[in-house]
């Protein structure tokens, strides 16, 4: 087990090494050039190349990217362009704010889609079933968006029961956990009811009903257990599509997180914030694979034995 | 009726039906947008600015007194015609590299498997985001964004039927027969992963509809005045308060046509009977 751990560590290496240098040499092909946003209009020639050298611009792409590693590595991200800050400022004061909506996001889809599962496998092709399994189609093609618009316009506009947007109380976050939340509702739903389905067909679900048991019974406490395994690494996989989701809903509730902060920068044409965000965000998704394999291996006996 | 192409019979059902009849009423009304309409998506009436629904402007009008049906139509027409074209895009350079790979082994192969697993792992909106940043706001921006998005996906399950195809009986048969590699590829093997790669592909047209709306609601989609679903969000956004149904209606809009999308491609999986070709590599 601890050799698979390391081993699945170690596989993240040449992943993030990949990830750096998309992340690093992409942006330097955007058009639009973020001193242009620094110089006065009519600067010198003169000017404009000191304020190159300063930013360490000038010197060639391989050379920029080891010294943006090495910094990174270092916890170094750089200095803003248009904030003149540490980069690491900024991300440090986004990021508890799209971990809160992401975590609690994350929290809203497994409880209310693991029920909701449950109730529809249950009742499997009656009419919950497909009451629950309609709303599933409805969130999941619905853009995130345009709930979260909706959902202001509601509870916010018309009922005036939730703060329009901002961060300043805990009562801002009900909206937005809920925009993400039910995306990921649905796909929680869909995951649990089909695994249940399937568990339920196994010899061993035949077995306990030979033996007497209650069919709620079995089903709460042993085809469920059962069909949790998928759910879990599923979800631990989505950790980045729910961030993703993030994104976007934090610039619609102008909630001041990593999101929106990415889409500030990206129209100010900021290098050193945006690659910091892609980071963030690429670092989360990677750290959500490796739990979910690790969380599998940990919950499933037979892929325990396997790495053992 | 048996003859009937799959396509059609998808039709016949109840849901099929409904959903590939919406599909076609907005295609139809996107194609002959300029003979639906009585106004221009793009000219500016103030005095009829923030109307709520009425006879006269079916969906209500913008802050500029624009009809929201008409722009709601061109919108159709920008929406769909980049979702649609992105999507062609990603399938065609997603056969051949998954051909390509399936077909060849070896290092070609490790290197497009890894390159798929790399992006493959990352939200379909952050890979869009950076290429649109590279590329510039637009339409052009977009479809290569989204284009790029899906490539993974269609690489992978052209290469996942490639390789189950290649060691069938038929494939040996042609080959004894003398057929060349090229013979093999386009005539045998591709038109057989074809049914599968269509139909993932029709329904991830129905996200990247979505992906579209989203960077159109960033502002990095087709630029003002042409409207585009997602730009009509944004917009709408800024209404919350004086004009709430400029942005009920762009996202209705999209909701539903998602959604037949998708029920078309259900009941389109099932007139095909490839659920489990699908569900291999999903």
């Amino acid at each position: 087990m601890i050799a698979y751990l390391i081993r699945r560590i170690l596989m993240l290496v040449p992943v993030f090494l990949a990830v750096s240098v998309v992340i690093f040499s992409i942006l330097h092909f955007i058009p639009g050039d973020p001193i242009d946003n620094l110089l006065k209009i009519g600067s010198s020639p003169e000017a404009r190349a000191e304020m190159e050298v300063r930013y360490g611009l000038d010197r060639p792409l391989p050379v920029q990217y080891g010294i943006w590693l090495s910094n990174v590595l270092r916890g170094d991200l750089g200095t803003a362009i248009v904030a003149r800050r540490p980069v690491a400022d900024l991300i440090a004061q986004a990021l508890p704010h799209s971990l809160w909506l992401g975590g609690l996001a994350l929290l809203f889809s497994t409880v209310a889609g693991v029920g909701l599962g449950v109730v529809a496998a249950l009742n499997r092709d009656r009419w919950p079933d497909r009451a629950i399994m309609g709303g599933v189609l409805l969130g999941s093609t619905m853009p995130s968006f345009w709930l979260g618009l909706i959902l202001m316009l509601v509870f916010s506009v018309w009922l005036g029961w939730l703060p329009v947007s901002g961060a300043r109380s805990w009562t801002a976050l009900v909206l937005p956990v809920l925009t993400i939340g039910l995306g990921g509702t649905a796909l929680v739903a869909r995951i649990t009811r089909v695994s249940m389905i399937e568990a339920s067909g196994r010899d061993f679900v035949t077995l306990l009903h030979a033996k007497g048991l209650s069919p709620l019974r079995i089903q709460l406490r042993h085809v469920l257990r059962h069909a949790l395994i998928p759910v879990v690494t599923i979800l631990a996989l989505r950790i980045g599509w729910i961030l993703g989701g993030a994104v976007t809903v934090e610039v619609v509730f102008a909630r001041p997180g990593l999101g929106t902060l990415l889409i500030k920068s990206l129209s100010q044409h900021d290098y050193p914030v945006v690659q910091a965000c892609l980071l963030m965000l690429a670092m989360a998704v990677m750290l959500g694979t490796l739990l979910g394999d690790i969380l599998q291996a940990v919950m499933d006996p037979r892929v325990r034995a396997a790495l053992a | 009726m048996r003859t009937w192409p799959a396509p059609l019979r998808a039709l016949r059902q109840t849901t099929g039906g409904l959903a590939g009849g919406w599909l076609l009423l907005v295609a139809a009304a996107a194609i002959l947008a300029p003979h639906l309409t009585p106004y221009a998506y793009d000219v500016q009436d103030l005095p009829q600015a923030y109307q709520p629904v009425s006879a006269a402007h079916w969906l209500g009008t913008d802050e500029f007194g624009r009809d929201l049906l008409t722009r709601l139509i061109y919108g159709a027409r920008t929406s769909l015609t980049v979702s649609a074209t992105a999507i062609a895009v990603s399938v065609l350079c997603g056969m051949v590299l998954g051909a390509a790979a399936a077909w060849f082994g070896g290092w070609p192969d490790r290197a497009v498997t890894v390159a798929v697993d790399l992006t493959w792992s990352f939200p379909e909106i952050l890979i869009a985001l950076i290429l649109v940043a590279i590329i510039g706001p637009g339409t052009t921006g977009v479809m290569v964004a989204i284009a790029v998005a899906y490539l993974a996906q269609f690489t992978r399950l052209t290469r996942a039927q490639i390789m189950t195809l290649k060691g069938e009986t038929f494939v040996e048969a042609a080959r004894s027969l003398g057929a060349g590699t090229g013979h093999i590829l386009f005539r045998h093997l591709l038109p057989n992963a074809l049914a599968p790669v269509l139909v993932s592909a029709m329904l991830a047209t129905g996200d990247a509809i979505i992906l579209e709306a989203t960077l159109g609601f960033f502002g990095l989609g087709a630029q003002p005045p042409v409207p585009s679903w997602g730009g009509m969000m944004s917009a709408g956004s800024a209404l919350v308060f004086k004009a709430p149904w400029a942005i009920i209606f762009p996202g209705l809009a999209v909701a539903i046509t998602v959604i037949a999308i998708n029920l078309y491609g259900d009941a389109l999986i099932a007139e095909l009977d490839i659920r489990q070709k699908l569900r291999r590599t999903a």
